[in-house]
């Protein structure tokens, strides 16, 4: 039957008998093995810890093709600031200008209340809070797929990023680092849905779950009693009882309250306050606990 | 006559890596919903072009890559896009002949086959919310493309001389 295939490389009878022959397994035992070896390793990376090196090695053949493709995004940026008008510029320049003075005021402020507070802090017998360490990053990549909400930025565990660390915008929580890789890291925004995190009201200090819903301006607020002092218009801050954020930066704003009767818990909804689809550049805060 | 040596390896992986980079590149909110499973297209292509060379292994490999690119548990795509290179290659002889409407339909279900795997598993793990017809949309962009992707890496393969 050989004889059938002379001069023809796709004859499917040659393959027939390449298949009986050779020591190569067949596709359904490679299918087999390749079932086995996913499954273990989705094990393995699901319930364990040990993959967490190979990934960061791998994460040098990923890397290029995350920063390829925010190549277009980065060049639009590059034109656009390119061919700004100097009287444009100038007018920017001023407004910043004027910012800056206002900042600096705010930041002389924020000194003496810092000081302050710590001697208060030390009159209660607790730990002062510690300067924090920042780094800025730039957002790379978003997942492409629209039932997770998570972004990609440009700075790794070569910049000391680990995983577990806050991610802030200039207004408010962004989300946390959950896969550190040598030059990229992703971060999970707190409006993913399997987000949450601890925050307490600013106002009065209650404490409640604040969890994502997987839409960009939707928060929710889990296990309110019906009878919780809750306003529409509320500032929700981080409280750091859950160990990975920073205490006391804002994530959200109350939007709408809906008591169902005979209902436990009040539905109520909130928007962060971090521009989560807009912002391009993002701050990493180094948390105290942990570093030396 | 001999079979002539394998060739053109560069150009698959070079393909691949063009598919992840349509995979992850930013698209508007609109329309990122229906992005195209590329990387699974690339697969069904060199599978159908190649079918003694890439097959079920380079499934697996090409979906450890799209795990790593999407940062996904591993294994989810890898076992989908196995199965994906299986289904292919147990098909590849009627694919080859089927006319165009015929092939992207095959080719629909198929990737269909693939991406509810990855769904079931993605869910089974607690990773995703979508419903599961979100999940087909990219699956029939996948197949309105499907035809231009062929003719393109059809004369790539040719001009490469990809054996």
């Amino acid at each position: 039957m050989v004889g059938l295939c002379v001069g023809r490389p796709t004859c499917p009878w040659r393959l027939t008998i390449k298949g009986l022959h050779s020591r190569t397994p067949k596709p359904s035992y490679r299918l087999l093995l390749a079932a086995v070896l996913s499954f273990v390793l989705m094990f393995v990376d699901h319930r364990t810890s040990y993959l967490e090196k190979p990934r960061y090695v791998a994460s040098y053949l990923v890397a290029p093709v995350h920063y390829v493709a925010h190549l277009p995004t980065a060049m639009m940026q590059w034109g656009k600031e390119q061919s700004k008008s100097r009287s444009q510029l100038i007018s920017e320049n001023a407004s910043m200008e004027r910012q800056l003075l206002v900042l600096q005021q705010r930041v002389q402020k924020l000194a003496v209340l810092e000081a302050e507070n710590a001697r208060l802090r030390q009159l209660l017998n607790s730990a002062a809070e510690l300067n924090t360490k920042v780094l800025t990053a730039q957002i790379i990549g978003i997942d492409p797929d629209p039932s997770r909400q998570e972004v990609v930025v440009n700075k790794g565990a070569n910049d000391k990023v680990r995983v577990g660390q806050a991610v802030l915008d200039a207004k408010g929580l962004l989300g946390q680092v959950v896969e550190a890789g040598a030059s990229f890291s992703r971060v999970l925004l707190v409006t993913d849905s399997s987000h949450a995190l601890s925050v307490q009201i600013n106002r009065n200090g209650v404490r409640a779950i604040l969890a994502g819903t997987g839409q960009v301006d939707k928060l929710r607020l889990m296990y309110v009693p019906t009878t919780a002092d809750v306003e529409v218009g509320d500032l929700l801050v981080s409280t750091g009882l859950d160990q990975r954020y920073p205490q006391g930066y804002p994530v959200g704003k109350i939007v709408s309250l809906h008591v169902e009767p005979g209902d436990a818990f009040m539905t109520v909804e909130a928007a962060p306050t971090a521009e989560i689809d807009k912002v391009s550049h993002v701050l990493l805060v180094a948390s105290e606990e942990g570093e030396e | 006559m001999r079979m002539q040596p394998a060739s053109g390896t560069l150009l698959i992986v070079m393909t691949f890596l063009l598919a992840g980079l349509l995979q992850v590149i930013a698209l508007p909110d609109a329309i990122s919903a229906g992005r195209p499973l590329w990387i699974g297209m690339m697969l069904v292509f060199w599978v159908l072009a190649l079918p003694h060379r890439i097959g079920v292994l380079a499934g697996l490999l090409a979906g450890l890559y799209a795990d790593l690119l999407l940062g996904r548990v591993l294994g989810v795509y890898a076992i989908s896009f196995a199965l994906l290179a299986y289904l292919t290659l147990n098909s590849y002889k009627r694919l080859r002949v089927y006319g165009a409407l015929q092939q992207s339909f095959a080719v629909f279900l198929l990737l269909g086959v693939a991406a509810f795997s990855a769904h079931i598993l993605n869910s089974s793990l607690g990773e995703n919310t979508v419903s599961p017809m979100l999940t087909l949309l990219p699956v029939l962009f996948s197949a309105l493309f499907w035809r231009p992707l062929f003719g393109m890496l059809r004369i790539l393969q040719i001009r490469f001389m990809v054996r």
